[in-house]
């Protein structure tokens, strides 16, 4: 495939799902004729029908709701929730029933049902366009939790989440909607597995969705310092590929996690914690988190200086390095 | 499937409206309306209006202040100085209407479009605009024009607008509410639930439903089987629908709906039956979705002409009057442009200033940590 957007790339993975599997559907708020408000979805109700690709009743209990019932019924939904900061109607179908019915059910229903968020801030949005609730959902059992970075992995994530029957909320990070990348033939990753996306000696940056390509952007810049930083993109928030990160934790003797989300109970707490049980002995410093604040997301003219950049995260570096 | 039924039927009947929910030409006779869309006098038996000159000239200023305070506006979004604005554009009656029917100390609970309302209520423009900026999340004192911050989850305010009337209810006072919502918000858990609620509670909350067609790129057909103004029989309180670019029938009905309101009668769902004339937003793009032709039907019901042609032909303004409310709006518009233009960023301490009432101590913790970082930042690189 030639080079493509994230939000194209997820266009074409939806595209994918569609063609392959006749029981999946798109569910959402103007996922039709307009193509969603981020064109994720566009075309592709002019090629599968509105019975496929249905704009809903402005309802996203009723989306989430209704995509449950069709799953019992045997259908696979992809539901579209419009802005992060819209999911939350929504939340107690999903945390009360989405999450459990597996297990209430002690296995005898699936529920095959993918919840594609668009998150996650710094674009200049109006309230509620912008936050970052991924704690919300990991902390939530019976979830799958996945974010890809570029959109190489949001067209494999995508099919690959769809494609499991277990529930997976799928985080896309709006920021990143126009960064272009070329697409691979097969998937290089099982869905849950983290990357190391670049490698280094001294010290290992976490991050996932949004905040990978701030961190390798810091790798760069602290290398010119002298100072060689590895990255590794969790890319699955829930389960968390634990071993891969110990790997690199124990390999550097260092670790940030960045998230845009707020710091604490985020997060980076329980990455923090699980790093420092795995590698206490291989810890030079103890793991630093560098996130958003225990406040409302701010109205965008001030949404720099509450996001994690590099100016950010490089004090960070410059603390964990001075243990 | 419906979906595909309901898209046949709008290909019969004018785009994006169903034959059963048809206004203008052959109007349903729910349809209250007190002047035609040709600026002719018609009277409702349930609904009569004995309305002034003076009062009449005042309700088009309003009209005129209202749409030229929202095209400046748009034209400070195009220019960069707002991030996002949501245009009023088509709707100033139903919002005129239904703002001048409120009392001094009647509440209004507004969803993010309701500029005409917030101007009735004597909330200055400026205020509205911080938001659209980024300055803030709207940042006004609700209490003191009883005007709600703007709500953008959708269908929220309804819920909140009838608890503040059930308090009302508590206090034996005499207010009333106005909850705002839209055709798309008819769906939402929330809505139904304030029906619920206001309902058993017989709380005096008026809920105003501008249905302007649209739901971003959705017709109001993907929301209703049934014209909206009928949910409410449902709930057990009345339901009305009027022309929502008929600014003497919004102010009529809304003036009804209010004292019975006030008098103990409970709820009534009003549906202002107008339209969306611009994009959603400046972020939305309506040619994806919607044809030019039925945004040119509606322009013949435009709010603001079908008044000026009744005030120019019953000889109650004159062109004086007309030149001077044109000479006032467009100080409106320099007044408001340069109003945003000189809107500072906020100290991005506000982070942190407000998030709870009394001291936190991660809050502070935190807030002290962002001061001791920008600060290690002044006098250096
Ligand atoms: C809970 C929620 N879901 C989705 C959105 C995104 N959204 C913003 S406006 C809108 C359409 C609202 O339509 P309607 O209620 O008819 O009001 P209108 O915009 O036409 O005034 C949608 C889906 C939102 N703001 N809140
Ligand atoms: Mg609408």
């Amino acid at each position: 495939m030639s080079k493509l957007t994230m939000s194209k790339a997820i266009n074409e993975g939806l595209r994918n799902c569609l063609e392959t599997d006749p029981k999946t559907l798109i569910m959402g708020e103007d996922v039709g004729k307009l193509g969603g408000v981020f064109r994720v979805t566009d075309g592709l109700q002019k090629d599968f029908g509105e019975d496929r690709v249905i704009d809903t009743p402005l309802a996203e209990s009723g989306i989430v709701g209704t995509a449950i019932g069709l799953a019992l019924r045997g259908y696979r939904p992809i539901v579209e929730i419009q802005f992060d900061g819209f999911v939350y109607p929504a939340f107690d179908q999903i945390v009360t029933q989405l999450a459990k019915m597996h297990a209430r059910a002690l296995g005898h229903v699936k529920m095959p049902i993918t919840i594609r968020i668009p998150y996650a801030g710094g674009i200049g949005a109006v309230e509620h366009h912008s936050e970052s609730h991924e704690a919300y959902f990991a902390h939530t059992a019976g979830l799958r939790v996945v974010t890809p970075s570029n959109p190489d992995d949001a067209y494999w994530m995508l099919r690959q989440s769809v494609e499991s029957d277990d529930p997976v909320i799928f985080l896309e990070p709006k920021a990143r909607y126009w960064d272009k990348a070329e697409i691979s033939a097969a998937p290089a990753l099982d869905l849950h597995t983290a990357k190391v996306v670049r490698s280094g000696t001294d010290l290992t940056l976490l991050a996932y969705g949004p905040m990978v390509k701030v961190c390798l952007e810091v790798a760069a810049a602290a290398e010119e310092d002298g100072r060689h930083l590895e990255v590794v993109d969790l890319r699955s928030l829930s389960p968390v590929d634990f071993d891969t990160l110990e790997a690199s934790v124990k390999r550097t003797g260092r670790a940030i996690v960045v998230h845009e989300a707020p710091v604490f109970m985020g997060m980076g707490a329980e990455l923090a914690a699980r790093l420092t049980e795995r590698c206490f002995y291989h810890l030079e410093a103890p793991v630093l988190r560098v996130g958003g604040y225990h406040a409302p997301y701010p109205p965008s003219r001030v949404e720099e200086q509450y996001l994690p950049d590099l100016d950010r995260v490089l004090d960070a570096v410059d603390r964990a390095l001075a243990y | 499937m419906t979906v595909k039924s309901t898209a046949r039927a709008r290909k019969k009947a004018a785009p994006g409206v169903p034959d059963n929910l048809q206004a203008g030409k052959d109007a349903p006779a729910e349809l209250i309306q007190l002047l035609t869309p040709e600026g002719e006098r018609v009277e409702h038996p349930d609904y009569p209006l004995a309305i002034e000159a003076d009062e009449l000239r005042s309700l088009y200023r309003d009209l005129v202040l209202v749409r030229r305070f929202d095209a400046e506006a748009t034209a400070l979004q195009r220019q960069g100085e707002l991030g996002l604005w949501a245009s009023l554009l088509g709707q100033e009656a139903a919002q005129v209407g239904s703002g001048r029917a409120m009392r001094e100390k009647d509440y209004a609970f507004p969803t993010y479009r309701e500029h005409g309302v917030a101007w009735c209520r004597g909330v200055d423009p400026l205020n509205l605009l911080g938001m659209f900026r980024g300055v803030n999340h709207g940042g006004w004192d609700p209490n003191e024009k009883n005007f709600h911050l703007y709500t953008i989850v959708i269908g929220s305010q309804t819920l909140h607008a009838t608890g503040y009337a059930m308090g009302i209810t508590k206090d034996s006072a005499e207010d009333a509410v106005i909850a705002y919502f839209g055709d798309g918000a008819s769906s939402q858990g929330d809505v139904n639930e304030a029906f619920t609620f206001a309902s058993v509670y017989n709380a005096p909350v008026v809920f105003f439903c501008q249905n302007n067609q649209w739901a971003i790129s959705e017709p109001t057909t993907n929301q209703t089987k049934i014209p909206l103004y009928r949910r409410a029989s449902g709930f057990g309180f009345p339901g009305v629908r009027v022309d929502g670019n008929d600014v003497l029938a919004c102010l009529a009905v809304t003036r009804w709906a209010l004292d019975r309101a006030r008098n103990g009668g409970g709820p009534v769902l009003i549906e202002a039956f107008t339209y969306r004339m611009g994009a959603h937003t400046t972020s939305d793009d309506p040619t994806r979705y919607r044809a030019a032709e039925e945004t040119e039907s509606w322009r013949a019901k435009d709010p603001i002409s079908r008044l000026k042609t009744y005030l120019e032909r019953e000889g109650l303004a004159d062109e004086d009057f007309f030149a001077a409310i044109d000479a006032e709006s467009e100080t409106l518009g320099l007044r408001v442009r340069e109003g945003v233009r000189s809107m500072p960023d906020p100290d991005p301490t506000l982070i942190f200033d407000h998030v709870y009432a009394e001291p936190h101590a991660l809050v502070t913790e935190e807030r002290a940590e962002y001061v001791a970082y920008a600060e290690s930042f002044e006098g250096g690189e």
